[in-house]
């Protein structure tokens, strides 16, 4: 039945599945390793008990998630291989050094200290173990940094030449790593990352709030969470827009699509809503607002935008898509903004931690951070089609001699094992959220031993019994 | 462009570290997988727990190994990475999704109880078990030879499935099971040692007879290996491995007859390490054998100079803090749930 699907959308729809799963638990830990190092310093430093059960609280969930992040994560550099070999044929002189640098700056420390913060509580000293969670955090920047310049690269590729065997060569190591893209991409997903975290963090506080449970745990977590949004939140916004322009210069026909623009303009529209025709070259039934898209791109508003035209179709990207998720990345980030502005004035009035209505608002963006995350990465992925490399490799001259039958077996494989696995993962979570801080002040463990998982005075001690 | 290409060989050392990477792989997720195959036949749900905190801080350390050896290979012999994924799809995705099962099961066993506790179980159980059952399916398939055409994959989705691939998958079982057990005997004392000094000894019949069916098996199926181990002077430059295979063999099964505890562990290292040297002297100097050698599949020197400089600095770090790990969570383990 698989006979007429063609492997290169297969092996596409797999790689976008596998990715989207897999980006979640990232963009989610790389926010909590640093909330979690920044509780246990604020622990460390104040003795308040409090930062303690909030840090016990969401390491359990950081486990879960991590654990998640692992597993999926294993899928992705043997699905270079299976699904993509042509890809890794010819680029692998270039990318492989940044994949191989991912795992030995990044993976090992992160495997290795994880260990220690969830395991090492009465073996390791409390600076010692702070010092893990440190490594922990920084070690998923690591790992960010490593990822997204390899993906940055896909993206403006430089500092290679192509060899008489049409193979990759790399020229200048420094140019491929920063390259053009990668500082925006890198600063803007890792922003994305704490900001997804917060607002997790902040819609638990929030129903804890609302539901007048934990309070003074909330408190530290809706508090730390809010300053997250007035802060950062409107960061993110400026990244995002020194990234727009940035894909303006090297990938126009990217911003073309985000924008549902056909026609090259002077004083191009902004286009609220509206309903991109691939096949009519149009987009239909836009709402615009005059001159904006000018005026947000080149900053004047009669400057010239490229429209899809300019390019033939053949090598536009399905517009549709790029169109309306960028449209709900950014709904995303003024609502985000806007949060951040309503708690400045509800601290202002005192408000914050008690007006019910911010704590329904809080709790219906607590997915708005992994949404705006996907939305974000299905703009520059599916935007920056038919290139693999960019104006390089073709997405369909990149896939592995596998036949598409076997894809359609894995795919499925993974859509069901995906579903289940993860399904019972979010599941825990929820267990633990509805447990929250307090669940289990004296229970150590599943057998109920009466020893608090935090012995400050046992640092001297030689190792505890439990492994 | 900087290359240490005039400098070193640079493809003979990659091979080494790749071949290195995949063998410390196949020993420290060989045990933790062991664990997981000996799971369900342990006497009581307590040593469940404590085999199962026995490994908790260490798995995922010992699975980055395989990203190493993974994307190690896909960096430093790129050639043979685009041709053996797709010839061996099929059971690299079943050893992903075993992975999958078995790693998430750590976390989620310890959050539930009764029956949903039992679903975690088996999947940490069958997860392993697929896990290990696949990836001694890719070894026979490997050794038995891959088709290539050009730069790419020539054979059919199935090449890798046949008898010989099946056998040395359920040897690879019995030997990460031989891991496992001498493992539990270093890691656990009572009940559950004594129950893991039986399965190991069980499992060692196994392996004894599986290297001895492989050993006998490929100087038989390929001309070129059985010149290499039965001419002259060669056999007995090569006779120590089997040798010394058959050795560790007997005094591990009579350590594990006795008090001894930490020796049955390392002997068993061992017992891969001759298992290991002995395939890779005969597909030497092949990475996808019998068509492309390492040299030939070798990454551009300018990239694997790059990354020599990072494996050279990073590596011994990375020895240094697993073992501080290793050392941090030494002793026996518990059946509690520790955090």
């Amino acid at each position: 039945m698989f006979e007429n699907l063609d492997p290169t959308f297969l092996a596409r729809i797999q790689f976008a599945f596998i990715i989207s799963f897999h980006i979640l638990f990232p963009a989610f830990t790389i926010g909590l390793a640093s909330w979690l190092a920044m509780l246990e310093w604020r622990w460390l430093k104040t003795g308040n008990q409090v930062y303690a059960d909030v840090y016990r609280m969401w390491v359990k969930i950081f486990a879960v998630t991590f654990g998640m992040g692992v597993v999926s994560g294993v899928v992705m550099p043997f699905q270079f291989g299976t699904n993509w070999s042509r890809f890794v044929d010819a680029g692998s002189n270039v990318i492989g050094p940044l994949l191989g640098y991912e795992v030995l700056t990044a993976f090992f420390l992160e495997a290795s200290f994880l260990g220690v913060m969830l395991f090492g509580w009465n073996r390791v000293s409390p600076k010692m173990h702070f010092a893990s969670t440190i490594i922990v955090a920084v070690g998923t920047l690591i790992s960010a940094f490593w990822i997204l310049s390899a993906n940055s690269w896909m993206q403006t590729p430089q500092g290679f030449r192509v060899g008489q065997d049409d193979l990759l060569y790399p020229t200048s190591w420094l140019e491929i790593i920063f390259n053009p893209s990668f500082p925006f991409r890198f600063v803007h997903m890792v922003t994305a990352a704490y900001l997804t975290t917060a607002f997790t963090v902040a819609g638990i506080g929030a129903y804890y709030l609302w539901r007048q449970r934990h309070v003074q745990h909330a408190r530290v977590m809706f508090g730390m969470a809010m300053i997250m949004a007035i802060f950062v939140a409107p960061m993110q916004g400026l990244f995002g827009d020194l990234h727009g322009l940035n894909t303006l210069e090297h990938q126009p026909a990217k911003v073309a699509a985000m924008e549902g623009l056909w026609e090259t303009k002077r004083g191009a529209p902004l286009a609220l809503f509206g309903l991109p025709d691939q096949e009519a070259e149009t987009t239909k039934f836009a709402l615009e607002i005059p001159k904006l898209s000018s005026l947000i791109l080149t900053h004047d508003l009669d400057g010239e935008v490229k429209g899809l035209k300019e390019w033939s179709p053949d090598e536009r990207p399905p517009v549709a898509l790029v169109f309306w998720a960028f449209r709900l990345m950014v709904g995303i980030g003024v609502l985000m903004i806007a949060t951040g502005v309503l708690a400045i004035i509800l601290y202002i009035r005192k408000r914050l931690f008690d007006t019910r209505w911010f704590q329904v608002w809080c709790m219906a963006l607590t997915p708005a951070g992994f949404l705006a995350v996907l939305a974000g990465w299905f703009v520059t992925e599916v935007g920056r089609q038919p290139w693999i490399v960019y104006n390089l490799m073709r997405t369909s001259d990149a896939t592995s001699p596998v036949m598409g039958t076997s894809i359609a077996i894995s795919l499925t494989a993974f859509v069901i094992v995906y579903i289940f696995v993860f399904g019972a993962g979010s599941y825990y979570i929820l267990k633990l959220i509805g447990k929250g801080p307090e669940g289990e002040p004296q229970a150590y463990g599943d057998h109920g031993v009466d020893k608090p998982p935090i012995v400050t005075d046992m640092a001297g001690e030689k190792g505890g019994q439990n492994v | 462009m900087f290359s240490f290409e005039s400098l070193v060989d640079l493809p003979l050392i990659w091979f080494g570290l790749i071949a290195t990477a995949i063998f410390l792989y196949i020993l420290l997720d060989g045990f933790d997988l062991g664990v997981g195959i000996l799971f369900p036949f342990a006497p009581t749900d307590r040593c469940r727990d404590r085999m199962m905190n026995s490994i908790a801080p260490f798995w995922d350390g010992n699975e980055t190994w395989l990203i190493l050896g993974g994307g190690g290979m896909l960096a430093a012999f790129p050639l043979a990475f685009v041709v053996l994924m797709p010839a061996l799809y099929i059971p690299i995705i079943v050893m992903l999704l075993g992975l999958i099962f078995r790693g998430v099961a750590f976390e989620f066993r310890f959050k539930d109880t009764g029956k949903y506790r039992r679903i975690w179980d088996y999947a940490f159980h069958f997860g392993s078990l697929l896990t290990a059952l696949m990836q001694g399916v890719i070894i026979g398939a490997i050794v038995q030879g891959i088709e290539v055409e050009g730069r790419n994959y020539a054979g059919g989705a199935f090449d890798w499935l046949n008898a010989y691939s099946i056998m040395t998958g359920v040897a690879v079982v019995f030997g990460y099971a031989l891991l496992g057990g001498t493992w539990l005997v270093v890691k656990t004392d009572g009940e559950t040692q004594t129950w893991a000094r039986k399965s190991a000894s069980y499992a060692i019949g196994f392996v004894a007879l599986f290297l001895a069916a492989v050993s006998i098996s490929m100087p038989i199926m390929n001309p070129e290996i059985r010149s290499l181990w039965f001419s002259l002077p060669n056999f007995f430059f090569l006779l120590p491995i089997p040798a010394a295979s058959l050795i560790m063999l007997i005094v591990i099964w009579r350590d594990l007859h006795t008090e001894r505890e930490i020796r049955p562990f390392l002997l068993s290292f061992g017992v891969f390490l001759t298992g290991y040297l002995g395939i890779a002297i005969s597909m030497w100097p092949y990475i996808v054998p019998f068509k492309i050698t390492f040299r030939q599949a070798a990454a551009a020197p300018e990239s694997q100079s790059l990354l020599l400089i990072g494996t050279a600095i990073m590596l011994p770090l990375i020895l240094l803090y697993v073992g501080y790990c290793y050392y941090l969570f030494r002793g026996k383990a518990s059946h509690e749930s520790s955090y």
